[in-house]
């Protein structure tokens, strides 16, 4: 189905966060830290005051007043400590952009610095074992015992993958739009994937009941997790806004996006491998470290897929982490199981070699009846499907497995497989569904960031009512409309769909209005692994003059419940790969040691893929039918496309060249300096 | 951004005129506006050259003259540069984006600025922006920063690829300036850094490029090829340009060799160029004539890879040209 919104999308008339025609908006530009640690001395505002059209500067100096337990990162000019550089330490409030970005200019902060620390190292004394890992689950996992299953193997692999700090780089710019009312409401437009959640961190930081505040964000370019939770601008908008009495907006640029509004950690993961002589496992080791920031805890959940993916008697999961002089990381497409897929799947891969077992039935052999950590059926798992449909649709069967053996011209050919995976849970929603001018509205605070959300959520509508998708209407982005859960976790389908099923239910039998709320319903689900899995292929080339890579083939199956719309599908599915061509091959910031913070800030210098790196990304899906997961069937596809990606082209690139890089990305010096 | 004034010259001569500290010719404004957005550049005053008269690709006496303002996309596309020059069309189209060619013109191009991390950033230090206070690529992120003609003050790459293929085809760059006006040669636009790498070029304040003239087309098969991570719109990690002219008996009569993203200039290889001219147009004569010319190279931890990289580009670049 086409977006109902492309239209206006296209058309330039889609309403984003700044653009909204506010009468009487003023400007708001953060002035940031250039010290990685150390406390803010003193904050001299007299020449910014003093330029024209400046309203305000706001700084530690004086505090604005927010509450006690705000977020640290939200926590703006709270306290006189920096906790790394890039860090809001204050902020000019004029007439127009230019004028307070001039005016922040002149602000002039005296630090008081201290010796800085950025680096993550596999040896850095201050690893910890944190307490849970993001969402909520144990730090460490083990069942049986590792170093018998590794003696008794046959073959053994022991590597360590590095993956570099990413950033989600969505195409929209974080911006805020405040704006307060006489009676002391607070009207935040928004660039964020959840209206109902954003609302509620904004009061929360500003001490005001969630009533008190409405966010308004009809249209969203883009976030991948980086507008999940309530960045700093939208606080300073609104903070700005009422030390001005006027409506306050805050654009932040692509530099300033890189240092305030989160990244994916970066990773060190060790795997330990032992299989026997058929290639079935007798021990699987992963440990995984990460980095925070010292203001506060984000233990990304890198191992967890291991703990899902293969059967083995001996498995252990361990995370550790350390708190550096960082911002702190925040959530990227497929958190977690993105970078430990990639570590686990190239880990796999180097067993098949090592075993002399092709990596598909590698794979097939290790396939889990039950989900190994828990015990707990999967509600559907059709990993093996996947990986057999794909190598019959990429031509697995002709391939040679020798490394480094095909060439042509200069370009050295090479084949690679791995695996993906990634929850499809659900989370509570409401939802309201009405007749309405021979039509239908149906009203959820769902966020449609650039998946296609409000088409899925129309036709999943319609299909419910038995109408027509033209005579549904779906209302979203707004925080007045039924409470609902971020476009995150591959869960928004699933979670606002659920409701809307139900909304739609409950209008077929009043006849009028039907209202959900799926609380009820979702903690009665069954105790289950609720998974979706899919297996990507690449072809790659690689020079053995330059050591470029390209990759003119890539392949994605899936099985991922139903699939609510193929058109959309499709597009998630291959921006996902796309997207994990970029990790494999060119997305890298990174951290200044020296200064603190980080370097090539801007998307000349930060490279994502473009239409020439993929002539031909192409994903396609099995029939699966899983009733057990919601009333769609569906499993979320925003996140499991960039799962694996990585590893098949790593490992492509292993076949074409014999050589085995373990650090992304794979750049021509990487391989021209081990290989050529 | 800074508040600046904007004035459009009417002539090259007027332009020169109204020259004074602070001011800035503005062409497609490509490199410049994203400068000034970062606080790099902070102009007091814009004059826009990129309306003058300088637009036009004309042969005089079987040389091609190229005026300052030509588009890159226009460039890359008249059929006079893509008979008898292809390597610079190849060159011009293998820099950025079709949107930025259409904008950019021929002497911005040349006149852009490095791409250098610590340069681009104004709340750190660069010598480059701001002499004396240090180099942190150096010790930092110098990965895609020079390995030859560096100095302990800079280690910056001149990003153009169109320059390299000018500096191998001997172009003249034609300037006008308070002094008058005066020809520079290419390789010799680009300064290498020394002790003053805030001075780009041997140009002196006021002074406009009007022109690029190209003297006939070296004789011989030619060839530009970029190397990069990503597939397009990329600076390049290195680039080369080669021209190879192979007399009957297999000896080399004439070779022109530039290297891009290795120096703070298009590098003119002309070690290599005399040591294949007059020798077998071999595999192993192209080998060491590379390394030849990379016994200069002196990189950093980071980027010792750009020294088998141009080797390797050198060799299978002439390997390729030669029958």
């Amino acid at each position: 189905m086409n977006r109902v919104e492309g239209h206006v999308k296209v058309t330039g008339l889609a309403t984003y966060a700044a653009e909204y025609p506010i009468e009487g908006v003023v400007y708001a530009y953060p002035v940031q830290s250039l010290i990685a640690r150390g406390r803010v001395a003193r904050v001299d505002a007299s020449d910014a005051l003093a330029m024209p059209g400046v309203l305000a500067v706001l700084s530690v100096a004086d505090p604005p007043e927010l509450a006690e337990d705000a977020d640290a990162e939200l926590a703006l000019f709270q306290r006189r400590e920096v906790a790394y550089r890039g860090q809001l330490v204050a902020a000019a409030v004029a007439g127009t952009y230019d004028e307070a970005r001039a005016a922040a200019d002149a602000v002039r902060v005296e630090y008081e610095p201290a010796d800085h620390d950025v680096s993550l190292r596999a040896d850095h004394p201050g690893l910890y074992r944190p307490e849970v890992v993001n969402p909520n689950l144990p730090a460490d996992t083990g069942q049986g015992d590792v170093e018998a299953g590794l003696a008794e193997a046959v073959t053994t692999v022991d590597v360590t993958y590095t993956t570099p700090v990413l950033h989600n780089n969505a195409m929209e710019p974080h911006a805020s739009l405040a704006l307060w009312d006489a009676e002391g409401r607070l009207l935040v437009y928004d660039s964020t994937q959840g209206a109902t959640t954003d609302r509620d961190m904004i009061a929360k930081t500003l001490g005001l009941p969630p009533g008190r505040v409405r966010v308004v964000s009809r249209h969203v370019g883009g976030g991948f997790g980086s507008k999940g939770t309530t960045r700093p601008q939208a606080v300073l908008a609104a903070l700005a806004a009422r030390a001005v009495g006027r409506p306050v907006k805050v654009a932040l640029t692509r530099q300033q996006m890189f240092d305030v509004t989160g990244y994916r950690t970066p990773t060190i993961q060790r795997l330990r491998l032992g299989a026997d002589g058929e290639g079935r496992l007798t021990a699987l080791e992963h440990v995984a470290l990460s980095q925070s920031s010292t203001l506060k805890e984000f233990a990304e959940q890198t191992a967890t897929p291991t703990r899902v993916m293969y059967a083995a008697p001996a498995l252990r999961t361990a995370h550790r982490l350390v708190r550096l002089d960082v911002a702190t990381p925040s959530w990227m497409r497929a958190p977690g199981d993105c970078p430990g897929m990639y570590a686990l799947e190239s880990a796999m891969d180097e067993l098949a070699c090592a075993a002399g077992i092709d990596p598909i039935e590698l794979r097939v052999r290790n396939e889990p009846e039950v989900d190994p950590d828990t015990g707990l059926p999967f509600s559907s798992r059709n990993l093996v499907a996947c990986l057999r449909e794909g190598a019959r649709r990429f031509g697995w069967d002709r391939r040679d497995p020798r490394p480094g053996v095909r060439r042509e011209g200069e370009w050295l050919v090479g084949t690679g497989v791995a695996a993906s995976t990634y929850p499809a849970k659900r989370r509570p929603c409401k939802a309201v569904a009405r007749v309405l001018d021979g039509g239908f509205l149906v009203q959820v605070a769902a966020a449609d960031i650039g998946t296609g959300a409000r088409t899925a959520l129309t036709r999943i509508a319609a299909e419910t009512l038995g109408v027509a998708p033209d005579r549904v209407h779906v209302e979203i982005g707004d925080s007045d409309l039924p409470d609902a859960p971020v476009a995150g976790g591959s869960m928004g389908t699933a979670s606002w769909g659920s409701a809307v099923v139900r909304a739609c239910e409950e209008l077929k039998k009043d006849g009028r209005e039907g209202r959900a709320d799926t609380t009820e319903e979702i903690r009665q689900d069954s105790r289950l692994t609720r998974q979706a899995f899919g297996a990507q292929f690449a072809e790659v080339r690689v020079s053995s003059v330059t050591g470029e890579v390209r990759v003119p083939r890539l392949l994605g199956v899936f099985a991922a419940g139903r699939i609510v719309d193929a058109k959309l599908a499709r597009s998630q599915l291959i921006g996902g790969m796309t997207m994990g061509l970029g990790m494999a091959l060119m997305e890298e910031t990174l951290t200044d040691e020296e200064f603190g913070g980080f370097l090539r800030r801007d998307l000349a210098q930060y490279h994502v893929p473009v239409c020439a790196d993929v002539p031909d990304v192409e994903a396609v899906w099995l029939e699966e039918h899983d009733e057990r997961l919601n009333p769609m069937g569906a499993k979320g596809i925003g996140e499991i496309g960039i799962v694996g990606t990585a590893a098949a082209i790593g490992n492509a690139v292993h076949h074409a060249t014999g050589h085995r890089v373990r650090e992304l990305p794979i750049t021509p010096p990487k391989i021209l300096m081990a290989r050529f | 951004m800074r508040p600046f004034d904007y004035t459009r010259a009417a002539s090259a001569a007027d332009a020169v005129r109204d020259y004074r500290p602070g001011t800035m010719y503005l062409g497609g404004g490509t490199n410049l506006v994203d400068l000034m957005r970062l606080g790099v550049a902070r102009p007091d005053r814009l004059v826009d050259v990129s309306r003058l008269p300088l637009d036009a690709i004309q042969e005089v006496r079987g040389r091609l003259r190229v005026g300052a303002a030509v588009r890159n996309t226009d460039l890359a596309a008249h059929p006079l540069v893509r008979a008898r020059y292809p390597m610079l069309a190849r060159a011009v189209l293998a820099g950025a984006s079709g949107q930025i060619r259409n904008m950019a013109t021929v002497a911005g191009n040349l006149l852009q600025r490095t791409r250098c991390p610590y340069f681009q950033d104004v709340s750190r230090p660069c010598n480059k922006r701001r002499p004396g206070s240090g180099c942190p690529a150096i010790e930092g992120d110098h990965t895609n920063l020079a390995v030859l003609g560096h100095s302990g003050a800079c280690v910056a790459t001149h990003p153009s690829d169109m320059a390299v293929a000018l500096a191998a085809l001997d172009a003249e760059v034609h300037v006008t300036g308070p002094g008058g006006d005066r020809v520079v040669p290419m390789p010799g636009l680009h300064r290498l850094p020394g002790d003053a790498p805030e001075r780009d070029t041997v140009l002196e304040p006021g002074d406009l490029i009007t022109a690029v003239e190209l003297p006939p087309p070296p004789p011989g098969a030619s060839a530009y090829r970029k190397v990069r991570e990503r597939a397009s719109f990329a600076f390049a990690l290195v680039s080369v340009a080669a021209v190879l002219d192979v007399g009957a008996d297999g000896t080399v009569t004439g070779c022109r060799i530039a290297l891009g993203g290795v120096a703070h200039a298009p590098w003119r290889a002309g070690r290599a160029e005399r040591a294949l001219i007059g020798g077998p147009a071999t595999g192993a004569a192209f080998l060491a004539a590379a390394e030849a010319e990379l016994e200069q190279a002196g990189p950093l931890p980071r980027n010792a890879y750009k020294v088998p990289l141009a080797r390797n580009l050198i060799v299978r670049t002439l390997e390729e040209l030669a029958p």
